[in-house]
């Protein structure tokens, strides 16, 4: 029945596309603390953080958009453990289709939706002086290695949304992720930290992420630290895709 | 002749858990019947493992003509299954989720199909509304018109009007009613008995983890003592009572 994986996917895609432009509050809260944190760390904590960077938001907004996936793949958690409790993922399993449709739907969706909401935060940057001098290689490079951080996290969200037993458990998950950016590079310069936690920050993918893009949005070569963390973000998809997987066949049929 | 399920000795455990301890069913082609047991007797766990979303421990099982086990795929493509296992769409409107049923079982035109099932089941005015806003009859007729479509020999209809009130309960009868004039072999989990007695052929009761009576109701009547005769004075039933009431509109809406 593999034959049908591209046609459902589509169909079963188009369904749960309509959940996220059908529940405009989930749009809003996914770009709504992120947007918050941005303008929170621009116009309060940012006059007193010392950065090389000219500008601090030019610093700042590469961690805030790892924010904006993380805070948004709890929603494609949240999304799948609702399928799941409700009642039509059965359905859909009880259905002759090809049974990995149901999940990659939520993962294309998880996809699209971080995509617009990377927008808007981008946009809102924009708004309150953000500028690079970057050309369409490095945006496309920014592009890609977001697009690969989202499909990682999203495996992730996938593992949480098919072994919670509640929705708040499905979208907790998400919180460390959240966090993780804070003991980065993503804030202040990790040369400030104390021993222990400098060498946790300079050492965990958020940090070769965060140095990557924005060497790319500052028109800079990103050396080393692309490499590092196109690494990083492609063991964490295969790692997690694979979880999910077995998570998938261990309470399926 | 090939049934349209055929079980024999099915068990299945959660943990310590013993739900199925050797279940014997079979429904034949056409047939409708109906599977008794109080809550948490494993009706759920039974018509599970036949849809192929659980597998079994122990013992086989076949659904039109296909074991769930070795060929799911070919058992799904025989199938539908409705009711509490299975839920509709409530943030789509009854159309798309009809439309989406129809591409998901790969028939040609699911639009076409969609409006078709629409007008049968009485819910075109409402088709462009999210389920959300359907009363419960008005979800469970758009529950069983998914079932319907690709035309599966075989539907499972798992406790399909729990929760209705008796007014959407007569609907939903009278749309079980009509699938098995068509030649649809029907499976009916329920736990009301007179549900049992106004649609099956053949009625089976679970319990402890086994099929303990199989049987038409004539035959299961026999099972006790002759019936004795008394002379009762005949009061109208709290239903008699509702319907009477309500009769006007009842009419209205009950095929």
């Amino acid at each position: 029945m593999s034959t049908h994986l591209l046609p459902d996917t589509v169909a079963l895609t188009g369904r749960s596309l309509r959940h996220v432009t059908r529940s405009v509050d989930t749009i809003i809260t996914t770009v709504i603390m992120p947007i918050a944190m941005l303008l929170l760390f621009v116009y309060v904590f940012g006059g007193a953080i010392q950065t090389r960077s000219a500008s601090y938001v030019d610093y700042l907004l590469p961690g805030i958009l790892l924010i904006t996936v993380a805070t948004g793949v709890s929603y494609t958690a949240v999304r799948l453990f609702v399928d799941r409790s409700s009642g039509i993922f059965e359905r859909f399993q009880s259905l002759p289709i090809a049974r990995p449709a149901a999940l990659w739907a939520h993962v294309l969706t998880s996809l699209v939706a971080n995509v617009l909401a990377l927008v808007v935060v981008v946009l809102v940057a924009v708004l309150v002086d953000f500028r690079s001098p970057a050309g369409i290689g490095a945006w496309a490079a920014v592009a890609g290695m977001l697009i690969v951080f989202t499909l990682a996290l999203t495996w992730v969200a996938v593992i949480a949304g098919l072994s919670a037993s509640s929705a708040e458990g499905a979208g907790a998950f998400s919180y460390p992720l959240i966090f993780l950016p804070f003991i980065s590079s993503a804030f202040v310069p990790t040369d400030t930290m104390p021993g222990p936690i400098r060498v946790f920050a300079e050492y965990q993918p958020v940090t070769p992420i965060v140095d990557a893009i924005r060497a790319l949005l500052a028109g800079q070569p990103p050396g080393t630290d692309l490499w590092v963390a196109l690494a990083w973000c492609l063991a964490l998809l295969l790692v997690a895709y694979a979880a999910a997987m077995a998570t998938y066949h261990r309470r399926g049929a | 002749m090939m049934h349209a399920i055929q079980v024999n000795g099915l068990t299945k455990s959660y943990g310590e858990l013993a739900v199925l301890q050797g279940v014997d069913l079979t429904v034949a082609r056409g047939a409708v019947v109906a599977l008794l047991g109080s809550n948490g007797a494993g009706k759920t766990t039974l018509v599970k493992i036949l849809s192929t979303l659980l597998t079994a421990d122990g013992g086989t099982a076949r659904v039109a003509g296909h074991d769930v086990r070795s060929e799911p795929a070919k058992v799904r493509a025989a199938i539908s299954l409705t009711g509490q296992s299975a839920a509709v769409d409530e943030i789509l409107t009854g159309r798309e989720n009809l439309i989406l049923m129809a591409r998901l079982r790969h028939v040609p035109d699911p639009r076409a199909v969609a409006d078709g099932l629409l007008e049968q089941f009485s819910l075109a005015e409402a088709a462009t509304r999210r389920v959300a806003t359907y009363s419960g009859g008005m979800r469970r007729r758009l529950d069983v018109a998914m079932s319907l479509i690709g035309d599966p020999p075989v539907i499972f209809l798992d406790e399909p009007t729990t929760g209705l009130d008796p007014q959407a309960r007569l609907e939903v009868w009278a749309t079980i009613k009509e699938l098995a004039r068509h030649g649809t072999s029907v499976l009916l989990t329920t736990q009301y008995l007179e549900e049992a007695e106004a649609l099956a052929d053949r009625i089976a009761i679970l319990h402890q983890g086994r099929i303990v009576v199989d049987g038409t109701l004539t035959e299961l009547k026999a099972l006790l003592p002759p019936a004795t005769v008394e002379y009762v004075e005949k009061q109208p039933t709290l239903e008699d009572v509702y319907f009477t009431l309500l009769g006007a509109s009842q009419e209205g809406t009950t095929p």
